[in-house]
């Protein structure tokens, strides 16, 4: 039987989770309305809140001096490139390792994760030259493969104890009426799995679509994307937070729509069996 | 006539023919700031004289420092042009990483480059990269606030001085601090300052034979200088304001005194972003009499990573963007306090400049600044706010994190200085210097 929970507790924890919630998204309400200043005022001491002249004069200068078109169509394909070839590669791994697990599976997976605690500059100098080699640097595709196999492991992982939740029992069920391995993974696991496969296709797009490190430092000016449109407007000398903000909410304003849409389907992959 | 049209259709396809046949696409890598940002504008310029398109990747400055070092150390070949500091151009230029700037054309002058900016740039006296534009540092104040406090700002103050006006402008109450200075850790920021600084106490960061100074009684004197005048006179939380929380902080009016970039000066004098536009007086950076003063040299310049396709077109594009031809373009277009300064000579003489505030005094530090010669002891580094050698943006930041910290209060002087000497020979024995 479910705890009764009094009013008052429920009007505290709702008020508690408002807070939370208000203040983690303050810095990007901040973003978003400095956008709309002038840099004189974006600087005012005392801040500014809502009584300044608002004005798009920002988004105009931004969109004339850069090609935001350009750098959106980059981050799309490299964060929809590597989040799907992500997804072909994990799906398989996730299955073997939850439905036909070894000796040597808990292990494998903590080793994978493990290479995420590596440093990213560690590797930069030995991929730069692999990139040189392969001739893949500036390229959208070098990124689709470098970003998806950063992503790898918390892909591999998140639908690992996704499927870990779908009765083996289903799969069985499956091959005794004769289906074969590729049917039993794109015709029953699969559609089972739809919720879970969702929310880390989701994640691993914002995660894709947020990358700076190898997206700054394998890029020039043809595979660009929305990371290196922000870092062109952010500068040592010289006050431009007002450009630099109407720049960043240019660059999170389609990941920030796609999360605000898709936000039941992520919070529930999240939460039922996903990560714990 | 039919012939002659017939010839000329003819010829004017040959010229357009030969222009394609020689167009390049030429990607250069630049920091963003506002004259940089203005030299993208004005590209089209240069596509319509030579046919080359340019495609620019612009970034912030350390990021840039970043990128444009891993493409040159593996030879990566991602830019054609690079802009780089005077800290860069020697190293690279002695490593054969940069293309000499030594065919350059006659009528590019490179005779009229300022003579610091030229011989910070080169390395034996072969050019590397071309200044696109050049800085020095000095003392921008405000002019009501020092009538308020009953004194006058000489033209060359010593620091004695500047300790006695900063304590005199300041009133926390009305959240005036007599000084504003940079404390944030890193080589370029507060790093930057305090090394400049210390050539006016008579510091040095190595003797002649590489053994670090930090236990010299001359960094102790800077340190403690620095720490006591801006406990009393700085703002709180100095010791994580760089460039841009000064800039704010004197734009803002909250500042009786600011020593920085000689760029700065356009800021605070316009309108549209200071409150204080029309109460800035400047002065030099101040000395301590030791024949030596506090103020810094620096140029963002252009230069071309050796092994580029596009070499011609690169070298085409830098005569271009430094020449006296672009000065004149910018100043037709966006008038004569736009252009980018520090670089030239002839801008220096020219009438119309002279008019700018801040014009002179930004050619008089340039001119007191001396890179090969910047400390009053024999030092064996080219620089003034560093040393021009690969290891030291490396041990510069760790030293100014824990110069930071003795400005937060988080250790003392004597301890900050202690831990900058170990940490600096140890990196230079490491080197093989020592």
């Amino acid at each position: 039987m479910a705890r009764a929970v009094s009013p008052r507790r429920k009007l505290v924890f709702t008020l508690l989770a408002w807070a939370v919630g208000l203040l983690i998204f303050f810095p990007i309400y901040w973003t978003i309305l400095t956008s709309f200043k002038t840099e004189g005022q974006a600087i005012n001491d005392p801040p500014l809140f809502f009584a300044f002249d608002w004005t798009l004069e920002n988004y105009a200068l931004v969109q004339e001096r850069s090609d935001y078109m350009r750098y959106l169509w980059n981050s799309v394909i490299i964060a929809g490139g590597s989040t799907l070839l992500g997804i072909l590669v994990a799906v398989p791994a996730a299955w073997s390792m939850a439905f036909v697990p070894s000796k040597r599976t808990k292990d494998i997976l903590l080793w994978m994760l493990s290479t995420k605690m590596l440093p990213a500059v560690g590797v930069l100098y030995p991929i730069y030259l692999l990139f040189i080699e392969m001739g893949l640097l500036d390229t959208r595709l070098g990124l689709v493969v470098v970003l998806m196999l950063i992503n790898l492991p918390i892909i591999v992982w998140m639908l690992y104890t996704y499927f870990r939740e779908i009765p083996v029992d289903i799969l069985e069920a499956a091959r005794m009426d004769g289906a074969n391995l590729r049917s039993e993974i794109f015709y029953v696991l699969a559609p089972m799995a739809i919720p879970g496969i969702a929310s880390t296709v989701l994640l691993s797009l914002i995660l894709a679509w947020n990358e700076a490190f190898w997206t700054l430092n394998l890029t020039a000016a043809k595979a660009a994307p929305l990371t290196a449109f922000i870092a062109s407007y952010s500068s040592p000398e010289g006050l431009f937070y007002a450009k630099l903000s109407a720049a960043s909410t240019m660059a999170i304003a389609p990941i920030l729509i796609l999360g605000w849409f898709s936000q039941k389907q992520l919070v529930r992959g999240l939460t039922f069996g996903a990560v714990k | 006539m039919i012939l002659r049209n017939a010839l000329g259709a003819a010829t004017a396809l040959a010229m357009l023919a030969t222009v394609s046949a020689h167009a390049d696409t030429i990607t250069i890598a630049t920091v963003n700031n506002g004259d940089m940002i203005r030299m993208q504008g004005m590209t089209d310029d240069f596509t319509k004289q030579t046919g080359h398109d340019v495609e620019w990747v612009t970034l912030e400055e350390n990021v840039l420092r970043q990128r444009v070092t891993t493409d040159i150390t593996t030879k990566g070949g991602a830019f054609d042009i690079m802009t780089i500091g005077m800290y860069e151009a020697p190293i690279w230029g002695a490593n054969g990483w940069l293309v000499p700037l030594d065919d350059l054309s006659a009528g590019y002058d490179v005779d009229d480059i300022l003579p610091a900016m030229r011989g910070g740039l080169s390395h034996e006296g072969t050019l590397y990269a071309a200044p696109f534009y050049g800085e020095s540092s000095m003392i921008m104040y405000r002019t009501d606030l020092m009538e308020k406090a009953g004194m006058e700002m000489p033209d060359a103050p010593s620091w004695a001085f500047i300790a006695k006006a900063a304590r005199a402008m300041t009133d926390r109450d009305e959240e005036i601090n007599g000084i504003c200075l940079r404390g944030k850790a890193g080589w370029g920021e507060g790093g930057a300052f305090i090394t400049a600084m210390s050539n006016s106490f008579g510091a040095r960061w190595f003797d002649e034979d590489w053994n670090a100074q930090f236990d010299s009684r001359e960094w102790s004197d800077t340190l403690n200088f620095f720490v006591n005048m801006m406990n009393d006179a700085g703002p709180p939380g100095y010791a994580t304001n760089g460039f841009n929380e000064n800039l704010s902080l004197f734009q803002q009016g909250k500042c009786g005194m600011w020593i920085d970039a000689t760029v700065a000066a356009s800021f605070v004098t316009n309108p549209d972003d200071s409150k204080v536009a029309d109460k800035v007086g400047f002065a030099l950076a101040p000395d301590n009499g030791l024949g030596k003063r506090s103020n810094w040299l620096w140029a963002w310049a252009l230069a071309i990573p050796a092994g580029t396709q596009n070499e011609a077109a690169a070298k085409q594009f830098i005569e271009w963007a430094t020449s006296k031809g672009y000065i004149e373009l910018v100043a037709d277009k966006e008038g004569w306090a736009n252009v980018p300064p520090g670089a030239r000579v002839s801008l220096y003489e020219n009438a119309n400049y002279k008019d700018i505030p801040f014009a002179q005094m930004t050619l008089d530090s340039i001119l007191s600044a001396d890179p090969n010669n910047s400390t009053v002891d024999p030092s064996p580094y080219v620089g003034i706010q560093f040393a021009a050698i690969p290891e030291f943006a490396g041990i510069a930041t760790e030293v100014s994190q824990e110069f930071s910290a003795a400005y937060a209060g988080q250790q003392s002087v004597e301890e900050a200085l202690e831990k900058a000497q170990a940490i600096t020979n140890e990196a230079m024995e490491a080197a093989g210097y020592r």
